[in-house]
């Protein structure tokens, strides 16, 4: 099982630059890939463009060796689990009947969640650490709780690819360590992972793959220290950055105070 | 699980149940159960004809008109996402109006045909609007549905405000009547015709109820999820339309049944709607009959609109819910 993305374009006004040119991708099972760029690089847009939210101009999606447009949304749904960066908190559900919405593809219209059901839902639970808020209302999660629930939501789907839009944006340092120590143990454990990150360093250190977008464009694709260099950082991120090597090897990139450039900071690669 | 949530459905089930029998027992001549049991179960006693022919569609045509409103209100809050949203805020009920109110200014309205021109009016407004809410790409988007509604609205309004300032007095007041919406036109026929209309759309929205859950988190994360978010869409604002004009044409516009039922419900249940549907169904069915039976028998013989007494009794109970949520 593969997912392959070849040569896709999307352009949302007619007559403005496109906000993603020429993009492939290809994602494997047990492999983690890091979508990385400048706001408004075109991460989204990719993430929408792979689950076919948002129409192509050119190019092909393919899952399982099938298009994308012939996958049902139900048999998607199984195979694809999302962690959208917004969703609306309308009427709030309790957690459990929240990651339980994640079976609804697998369920009849009419039918009760049966034992699977329940033991994939106990399960997702478990993984994400979330079996003592069982019962809590979703309004009174804090950030890092709700981004544990609606991960757990994505498993009880039982997908294959996980997709995951900055899912750590809003949260403190032990809440999103704890997002990519998930994320990564998902993936080791064998799904396909992808990863919107604003956070270079989380991703040079937790991915295999670092995809790095800069106005809709591949800016840079490969292992995190092909791509995390500094003069790729530095262009692509319009900002003088250093770069510095991590114990574990990892590139770690440090953005540079204007005073600080050309002082010969540490360790420019 | 507490003992008032494991008794929730039988409780819900018996207050249906009450608010019938009491529905059919209350009126202009209030009735003994004894009779009632007489007319239902041997067609005899001296007030079997009342209670056939009058009391029983008349309670039935409430609880299925509540019911009804109930469901299309908890679909259209999930739909345009909006706590606020009821049966009649897309405009509908307005075409609808201006139908019935049209043909009672000409002189139209006889039983047949002012149903009839309300119905016309209703879907002629079910069309406008829809076409009025897709967006590029043909795409149904919930923000400009509420718009296009709210403008339709508006528009309808005037127009009803300009036909009823144009018709003499007599007309005027039927029309004013006929707008605060009401019963007292309860036949089996109507019971026929309402449930025609209404009940199709009305299972079909049971039987997507679920993907309803998904839509209320917005439309990306219901395609994630496995819903169709159009073709939800579609459902949702065709089948609460047909039950709005097919309600406002067989007893008018009757208000907030259909806004506070189903928060009352969501509390109760949670926002499921698998469980919510069903049990806003019976809540709004029973409410209207208890409604419709404090219009008959308060101020007899006169009677109430059964608006007015949804009005003041949903309202407050509203609040106290509310108060209570809060604290």
């Amino acid at each position: 099982m593969r997912l392959f993305a070849q040569h896709l374009t999307v352009r949302y006004s007619r007559l403005g630059a496109p906000a993603l040119e020429d993009v492939s991708l290809s994602l494997g099972l047990g492999e983690l890939v890091a979508l990385v760029g400048p706001n408004g690089s075109g991460k989204t847009t990719l993430l929408r463009a792979l689950l076919g939210t948002v129409p192509l101009e050119s190019g092909r999606v393919e899952i399982a060796q099938r298009a994308l447009a012939a996958w049902p949304s139900r048999e998607l749904a199984r195979m694809v689990g999302v962690v959208p960066q917004r969703e609306d908190l309308l009427f709030p559900l309790r957690v459990r009947e929240t990651v339980a919405l994640g079976r609804y593809a697998h369920l009849g219209p009419l039918a009760a969640e049966g034992e699977v059901d329940r033991r994939v839902v106990a399960e997702a639970m478990r993984r994400c650490d979330l079996e003592q808020l069982s019962e809590r209302k979703t309004d009174t999660l804090s950030s890092g709780e709700w981004q544990r629930t609606r991960i757990a939501r994505a498993l009880a789907q039982e997908p294959k690819i996980l997709m995951l839009d900055e899912p750590t944006a809003a949260l403190d340092v032990r809440h999103e360590m704890e997002v990519f120590e998930l994320v990564r143990r998902l993936v080791d454990e064998g799904l396909a992972g992808l990863i919107v990150t604003h956070h270079l360093n989380l991703a040079a250190r937790y991915a295999d793959r670092v995809v790095l977008l800069s106005r809709g464009r591949i800016a840079g694709e490969g292992t995190p220290s092909t791509v995390l260099r500094r003069d790729v950082v530095a262009g692509v991120f319009d900002w003088p950055v250093a770069v510095t090597a991590w114990s574990d090897g990892s590139p770690q990139v440090v953005p540079l105070r204007p005073r600080e450039v050309g002082a010969g900071g540490p360790d420019a690669r | 699980m507490d003992a008032l949530t494991r008794a929730r459905w039988p409780l819900l089930a018996l207050a249906a149940a009450g608010a019938l029998l009491v529905g059919v027992a209350v009126g202009a001549v209030p009735l003994p159960l004894a009779a009632i049991a007489a007319a239902l179960f041997r067609n005899a006693g001296p007030d079997a004809a009342i209670i056939r022919d009058l009391r029983v569609p008349r309670v039935l045509l409430g609880f299925l008109v509540g019911g009804s409103l109930s469901v299309s209100g908890a679909i259209l809050q999930a739909l345009i996402r909006n706590p606020l949203a009821d049966p009649y805020i897309l405009g509908l009920s307005g075409g609808a109006a201006v139908g019935a109110v049209a043909a009672i200014a000409l002189g139209l309205a006889s039983a047949w045909a002012l149903p009839v021109a309300a119905l016309a009016g209703g879907l002629l407004t079910l069309a406008l609007v829809y076409r009025l809410s897709l967006a590029d790409r043909r795409r149904m988007d919930p923000h400009t549905l509420l718009l296009a509604g709210v403008i339709t609205n508006a528009f309808t309004g005037a127009v009803l405000a300009a036909v009823l300032s144009l018709s003499d007095a007599a007309r005027l007041r039927n029309a004013f009547l006929w707008l605060l919406g009401g019963l007292s036109g309860a036949s089996w026929e109507a019971v026929g015709a309402l449930a025609l209309y209404a009940l199709p759309p009305l299972v079909l929205l049971l039987w997507n109820a679920r993907w309803f859950d998904l839509l209320v988190l917005g439309e990306d994360t219901a395609r994630h999820l496995g819903a169709d978010p159009e073709r939800l869409k579609r459902l949702a604002y065709f089948a609460t339309g047909l039950i709005a004009a097919a309600t406002v044409a067989t007893c008018g516009m009757i208000g907030f049944v259909g806004l506070i039922v189903p928060h009352v419900i969501r509390r109760l249940w949670g926002p499921l709607h698998r469980p919510l549907l069903p049990a806003a169904f019976l809540l709004g069915g029973a409410f209207l009959v208890m409604a419709d039976a404090l219009a008959r028998s308060v101020a007899r013989p006169i009677e109430l609109p059964v608006g007015v007494v949804t009005a003041l009794l949903g309202v407050p109970l509203f609040a106290v819910l509310l108060r209570r949520s809060l604290s």
